[in-house]
């Protein structure tokens, strides 16, 4: 299990229960390394502001985590973390590698509109 | 302005030493703020182990950092992480930092730890193609090329002991290194040359990618001809070194031909009441414990200047009536 303050997923069960049960879901998958952790530490200041966003972590090397290596908008990608963006459980958007606070902020704005209080 | 915009002191970077600086200050009820443009913890959090911190056996770098950031918070330090600065002015007695969001947070003393990053190499399709076949981290994405042909671009220890650990998956590695010899410690270049899967292109370097869904070719320019060969590849790591993050800081105070801040013994710039210390200062040796120590002298030299600073403002007060 990976040792972020987020909340975690550890099942593929779990997983589709999460992308199912929320509208707006944000899920990093990776491992506690360089390009990642910065990834885990974003998620986290934005979870209070993206009240209307779930966010979760979920292990890569966890073998319940083919429910996000072999989606087919992760095809081509050669660098961890995968992060997924799921919308009433469909897949909207997938980054790989690092990412900045921008780069996040401004998907999560795109696909699932900005917070309330904004 | 509103007053609650101010703060005795300010500290630019959220790493060991900007954390042990709000630890300081803080406990000494100086009314800190942390302003940090990543994650909270630098580069330590990208440290697996930590097993020479005196006083704890082992534990991880983020671990480690969250607990420095409990502390902090503890004493009453705000820290806000993930921001950008605008504008910076350093000059006279309130320093004043605007962030991009449009806040504006005024101080008496301002403490410098904005800490380094790995390099880029900064030539065509480098960012198109990161995460799709370019990766900074051999232990990251190693696995992705397992059975592949690969190249590592760079000269020191972190691109030969990476070369040879991504010897495990890849089938071959190409290094490309700009000069005609390594920078690297002799024993890691002995141990890469004598690794059968890893050839050498010297006096090069990478000067463009090329691909479609992931990375397939690059140009690597021969330094000494000018020529230019395209070299089909499926991946490239690139390890050549950090830059301290103080790009920001060029003009507002003393930088060495590196970009690193000088300070002297009390980690002062060369600005009255703008204090430096971790990875980013001109020094030697870069060690967790060298940033918590410089910024435990830089939070305490703060601390003193900050109370002459309203001694003296209270003395022509008293003066002045």
């Amino acid at each position: 299990m990976l040792y972020t303050n987020l909340n975690h997923i550890e099942t593929a069960g779990q997983h589709a229960k999460v992308i199912n049960e929320n509208e707006n879901v944000m899920v990093c998958c990776g491992r506690m390394g360089p390009m990642c952790i910065p990834v885990y530490g974003i998620m986290e200041d934005l979870e209070d502001e993206y009240s209307h966003v779930k966010f979760f972590d979920m292990e890569f090397d966890n073998p319940e985590a083919h429910v996000i290596r072999n989606l087919p908008e992760v095809r081509g990608f050669m660098g961890i973390p995968f992060t997924i963006y799921y919308k009433n459980g469909k897949v909207v958007k997938a980054t790989s590698s690092i990412q900045t606070r921008d780069q996040v902020t401004s998907i999560l704005n795109q696909e699932f509109g900005q917070p309330v209080n904004a | 302005m509103e007053m609650s915009n101010h703060y005795d002191a300010i500290v630019i970077g959220g790493g060991p030493a900007g954390l042990t600086a709000g630890i300081y200050l803080s406990r000494a009820r100086v009314r800190t703020l942390i302003l940090n443009e990543g994650a909270v913890g630098g580069q330590m959090v990208l440290t697996h182990e930590i097993a020479n911190y005196p006083g704890v056996e082992s534990i991880n770098g983020y671990q480690l950092a969250n607990v420095m950031k409990k502390q902090a918070k503890t004493f009453g330090c705000d820290i806000q992480s993930n921001i950008s600065i605008q504008t910076l002015n350093l000059e006279g007695e309130i320093k004043q930092v605007t962030l991009t969001s449009g806040k504006t947070y005024t101080a008496n003393a301002v403490i410098l730890t904005p800490g380094g990053r790995s390099r880029t190499l900064g030539v065509p399709g480098e960012a198109q193609f990161k995460g799709r076949g370019i990766s900074y981290c051999a232990t990251c994405d190693g696995d992705f090329f397992t059975d592949k042909e690969i190249i590592v671009v760079g000269g020191g220890n972190s691109a030969l002991e990476e070369a040879v650990s991504l010897t495990k998956y890849a089938s071959k590695i190409t290094i490309v290194h700009q000069f005609d010899h390594f920078q690297a410690f002799e024993h890691a270049v002995e141990e890469a040359k004598a690794n059968p899967k890893i050839g050498f292109i010297m006096e090069s370097k990478v000067t463009a990618f090329y691909g479609n869904e992931k990375l397939d070719a690059v140009d690597i320019t021969n330094l000494k001809t000018g020529r230019v060969e395209r070299f089909n590849t499926d991946g490239v790591f690139i390890f050549i070194g950090y830059v301290p993050n103080t790009d920001f800081l060029k003009g507002k105070i003393e930088l060495n031909q590196w970009g690193e801040m000088v300070v002297n013994a009390d980690m002062e710039t060369n600005v009255k009441g703008v204090f430096g210390a971790g990875d980013s200062i001109a020094k030697k040796y870069r060690q967790v414990t060298t940033a918590v120590g410089e910024a435990t002298v830089a939070a305490l030299a703060a601390s003193n200047y900050i109370h002459q600073l309203k001694t003296e403002k209270n003395k022509l007060v008293i003066e002045a009536n």
